[in-house]
């Protein structure tokens, strides 16, 4: 793979990051990462979506009218998210009634629209491929540091296991029901920012 | 060809909605029979749950025939109406629950544990983003409770969707729906709060809106099986 094509495939995962530098997708960054299972499938969905997305539109470049793009763009986001929540009601029937408002809520998602009007428009299918799964793995990273942090402090448990010793709750340990609540996701997501910012000195304004 | 004239973008467009109609509904049709079976698993899953039967997808249909061997349905005053079991699976309680007390289809589950019968009634009602619903397991003397298990369809992980959990389903075992003589329910109610003459579980922080509805959902859907609890207490007169 050539040097260009790594990058377009590294870059979104730190530097170019979607939720963290581009300030995009914050919403549902916010509403699925009180447990790690529901942000891992969300991060795994929204990668499907934006790379299948990314490709349809990068073939379609050429042929699009000018005046109704978003449109078209909509259309078909629209149309895999469809598929994508089909699918998982078949083969995955327990998670798809973990996301099921979250899942359809993909759509409004404005990774998928940004990615798709400033890559996808203008590059080659194979490049978009990457970009779509550069995104949405940098996407996928921040929801699970995000829901890791929410999970462990505010439930005691990581991916439903608890992993804090009941021990721990007869010495008077509680969990911080506050971290459950979405007002704290927002706060790890700027903490994230801060620590992000502070390494890559590039970055700051 | 010029793209930007209104008889490209016009046939682009039509073209575009007409495929794209054709693949969802592609999807769905061949889906739908997974769809269907999955939703019949779960809903087997969930009666199996309220009395304490703890089913995986691939044992629920047969665990679901070893354990439930009766079901009808009754009115509003007790009667059967209907013996057939496939009617009583049938039941949509979210169409139910809209209609005026005297037409509504209850339906009961009857399964048997330890040489005793368990009455399986379903209950149906709102959450904050969407419907919430469950199954409450009664033990023979039609009060007091052996097991609920409830679900939902949109409520929010680690908050209202707590309401599926073991802590908050495990504190309805052993709680009694009468109260000298009278049908109370069962409260949700905040830790802290108090209710007078009616059993109560502690609702779930920061889910007040769905621990509301699950409230709601069982004073008025188990209040519709009054005339059926109250058979007991008129058998026990005759005797």
């Amino acid at each position: 793979m050539s040097a260009s094509r790594k990058q377009i495939l590294v870059d979104p995962i730190s530097k170019n990051n979607p939720v963290v530098v581009l300030m995009l997708g914050i919403c549902s960054a916010l509403a699925v990462t009180a447990q790690v299972k529901p942000a891992l499938v969300m991060g795994i969905s929204v990668t499907v979506v934006l790379a299948f997305s990314n490709v349809i539109i990068s073939l379609l470049r050429n042929t699009i009218p000018n005046r109704i793009r978003i449109i078209v763009q909509l259309v078909v986001i629209a149309a895999l998210v469809i598929i994508v929540e089909q699918i998982l009601k078949a083969f995955a029937y327990d998670v798809w009634g973990q996301l099921s408002v979250f899942i359809g809520l993909i759509i409004t998602n404005c990774i998928l629209m940004g990615r798709l009007e400033a890559f996808a428009l203008g590059n080659t299918p194979f490049d978009s491929f990457l970009d779509g799964i550069g995104n949405g793995l940098g996407y996928t990273a921040i929801l699970l540091i995000v829901a890791i942090a929410r999970e462990f402090l505010g439930s005691g448990s990581l991916m439903g296991y608890t992993v804090i010793p009941e021990s721990f709750y007869e010495a008077g340990y509680m969990n911080n029901g506050l971290m459950i609540l979405p007002p704290m996701a927002l706060i790890v997501v700027g903490c994230i920012i801060w620590v992000h910012r502070s390494i890559d000195k590039d970055l700051q304004e | 060809m010029n793209k930007n004239s209104n008889t490209y973008t016009f046939i682009y467009a039509s073209v575009m909605v007409i495929l794209v109609a054709a693949a969802l509904a592609l999807t769905n049709g061949l889906l739908k029979e997974k769809h269907n079976k999955n939703i019949e698993i779960d809903k087997m899953t969930q009666i199996l749950r309220s009395i304490k039967v703890e089913a995986t997808k691939d044992n629920a249909e047969n665990l679901y025939k070893a354990n439930i061997k009766t079901a009808y349905i009754l009115n509003s005053n007790g009667q059967v109406v209907d013996e057939s079991q496939e009617a009583t699976f049938g039941v949509d309680m979210s169409k139910e629950i809209i209609r005026p007390l005297e037409e509504r289809q209850l339906p009961v589950y009857e399964a048997q544990s330890e040489g005793k019968t368990l009455y399986i009634l379903p209950v149906y009602g709102a959450g904050l983003w969407g419907p919430v619903w469950g199954y409450v397991s009664l033990q023979a003397d039609r009060n007091t409770i052996y097991a609920v298990s409830f679900s939902h369809a949109g409520e929010t992980p680690g908050l209202g969707a707590e309401i599926t959990t073991e802590a908050f389903q495990e504190p309805f075992s052993g709680k009694v729906l009468f109260k000298q003589g009278d049908f109370r329910s069962i409260a949700v109610l905040k830790a802290g709060q108090k209710s007078d003459n009616q059993d109560a579980v502690d609702a779930i922080s920061g889910g007040t809106i769905t621990s509301k509805g699950v409230e709601d959902m069982l004073l008025s859907c188990l209040g519709a099986y009054k005339a059926f609890f109250e058979q007991v207490e008129a058998e026990k007169k005759e005797e």
